[in-house]
């Protein structure tokens, strides 16, 4: 049974006017209409996909790009990593977003004609539109990581930081190393993708030498001055729980990896490891950077918060982790989907020739497992501050757990699924 | 668990109350945006897939009500507390009525 199933409403998306009786009514979504290109299928492409037909109540054509046949989750990934979930578990197809009306075109975008409002496909076939929306993710910056280049790299020294193969090629790194062996993960400096994932992972695998493979060692080598997320309560597993097993180097940036010898290469040390695990520095993916989109720090896209259009080229709205973030929002699927959101909300009004909402809202959640079922979170709610222009955090919400717990290890599956239902079903 | 939930209501306890964001009537959609602030979590217009509450459908007072106690610290949560604080009484207010008249 796959997780749209459970779906008792749109099973069957029908003319305009049926929807419109589905939806409910909106008011701009009465007078929207046009056709959107959303790039990019995953938190926060899939969700703009999804909600742009909900909230225009079918009235706006929505095309979505996604190079993948289906959809892998990254959050939830690191329990494939230690063999608690498989890869099937956090894979989902998009036939729920078909159901919606949206077309579904797999195939890859390679470049954007801000101009012509068009975008080219890998096989030569052109889309225009009306509005373009980018959920991009991230593309890796090997600059300067030239060993990372060798041949031999993408099999030996992994990322497991875009889900999928890499996910399934590192459990099995894990499995075959041989008890005594030290698994090392080097994290860049921040912002990058998911700043909880790495202290998840390195969690997970110290849980799985504990049971497993009990005389092995976890070496976090982080280019970062402290653990940048969730930083009292991850000291303390690893201290309590991990005693023995973790070791936290800060100030660790790498260098340089020799691929050859699974060793990183650090500015006064090299580190040999069994098991070697590179989250390179990131920005925003690549047809971002072809469309003139970065324009901070030569990684990130800036957006206006009122609307997600960039700040860059006119016409096209940015999502998710290819973003320069607002004042401490992470990098984070959640947020990716409720940028989706915000961007479905806005595009509608633009289409209806309104302006978009001036109160803009984000919920942040990280559910970070420090085990196979104790988890904590950290989360946050960002409000438009027109004073500054941007989404400022909350006062006073949002916080972290008191300490790791089971009932979170439940909320944190409920969330997943929630989540990947609210995108793709 | 208990222990757990104390300290981290305690923990908050001391901001609690400092949220109120005006609510304006430029965007008539803000029930609706807002409410889908709460999807990720509870499911697409409420609906939940499962291992979370149902919104959709809910009455309106019970709803408030339990929003008003997470955000007092009345009702003990593992997160509730912490995210109901970033929504001004009138925008949860909103958020209930909407999710009272999804069926
Ligand atoms: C990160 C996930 C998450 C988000 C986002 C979220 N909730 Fe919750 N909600 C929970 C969890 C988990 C509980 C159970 C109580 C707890 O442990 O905090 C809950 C409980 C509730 C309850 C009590 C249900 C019952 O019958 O006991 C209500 C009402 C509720 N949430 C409303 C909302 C509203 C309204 C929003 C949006 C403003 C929202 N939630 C956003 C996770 C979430």
């Amino acid at each position: 049974m796959g997780p749209c199933d459970r779906r008792t409403f749109l099973r069957v998306a029908g003319a305009t006017g049926a929807l419109a009786a589905l939806y409910g009514c909106g008011t701009a979504s009465r007078k929207a209409s046009g056709h959107v290109v959303v790039v990019g299928g995953g938190y926060g492409g899939a969700t703009a996909a999804k909600y742009l037909r909900m909230w225009s109540e079918g009235r706006v054509d929505v095309t979505l790009v996604e190079r993948n046949a289906r959809f892998v989750s990254c959050p939830i990934s690191n329990l494939v990593i230690v063999g608690e979930k498989t890869l099937a578990d956090i894979t989902l197809g998009y036939d729920g977003l078909k159901r919606h009306g949206v077309t579904v075109v797999h195939n890859e975008a390679v470049a954007i004609d801000a101009d012509k409002r068009s975008v080219r496909l890998a096989d030569g076939d052109t889309l225009r539109y009306d509005r373009l929306v980018l959920s991009p993710g991230i593309d890796f910056i090997y600059d300067n990581l030239p060993g990372l280049a060798d041949a031999a790299a993408p099999e030996t020294v992994l990322h497991a930081w875009k889900a999928g193969p890499q996910t399934v090629a590192l459990r099995k790194q894990l499995e075959t190393m041989p008890d005594g062996g030290t698994y090392a993960i080097c994290i860049p400096r921040s912002p990058y993708r998911c700043p909880p994932g790495p202290y998840e992972r390195a969690s997970l695998v110290a849980w799985y030498f504990r049971q497993h493979k009990p005389k092995s060692r976890v070496l976090i080598l982080d280019a970062n001055e402290e653990v940048v997320s969730k930083k009292a309560l991850f000291m303390k597993v690893w201290a309590d729980a991990y005693q023995g097993i973790v070791e936290y180097r800060p100030q660790s940036e790498l260098r340089d990896v020799d691929v050859a010898k699974r060793t990183a290469i650090l500015e006064f040390d090299r580190v040999r490891a069994h098991v070697l695990n590179v989250v390179p520095p990131q920005r925003a993916g690549q047809i971002a950077q072809r469309a003139g989109l970065i324009n901070v720090n030569q990684r990130w896209c800036a957006i206006d918060w009122l609307s997600m259009e960039s700040t860059a080229v006119k016409g096209i709205h940015v999502l998710g982790d290819a973003t320069f973030p607002a004042p401490t929002m992470p990098k984070s699927g959640h947020i990716a989907n409720q940028q989706g959101k915000l961007a479905a909300a806005a595009i509608v009004n633009l289409l209806a020739g309104q302006p978009p909402s001036d109160q803009p809202l984000a919920v942040n959640t990280c559910y970070s497992f420090v085990d196979n079922r104790n988890v904590i979170h950290v989360a946050s709610v960002h409000a438009y501050d027109a004073a500054t222009g941007t989404l400022q955090p909350v006062k006073g919400a949002g916080g972290v757990s008191a300490s790791p717990n089971e009932v979170e290890g439940r909320f944190a599956l409920a969330w997943a699924k929630n989540i990947w239902g609210d995108m793709l079903c | 668990m208990k222990t757990a939930f104390v300290a981290a209501l305690a923990i908050v306890a001391g901001h609690a109350g400092l949220a109120p964001a005006p609510v304006l009537a430029v965007d008539t959609d803000l029930a609706r945006n807002l409410a889908a602030t709460c999807a990720n979590c509870h499911g697409t217009n409420g609906r939940s897939l499962g291992g979370m509450e149902t919104l959709a459908g809910v009455d309106k007072d019970r709803l408030l009500a339990k929003l008003r106690e997470f955000r007092s610290g009345a009702k003990p949560a593992t997160i509730m507390h912490q995210i109901s604080k970033g929504y001004s009484e009138a925008q949860l207010e909103l958020i209930a009525v909407w999710f009272a008249a999804q069926k």
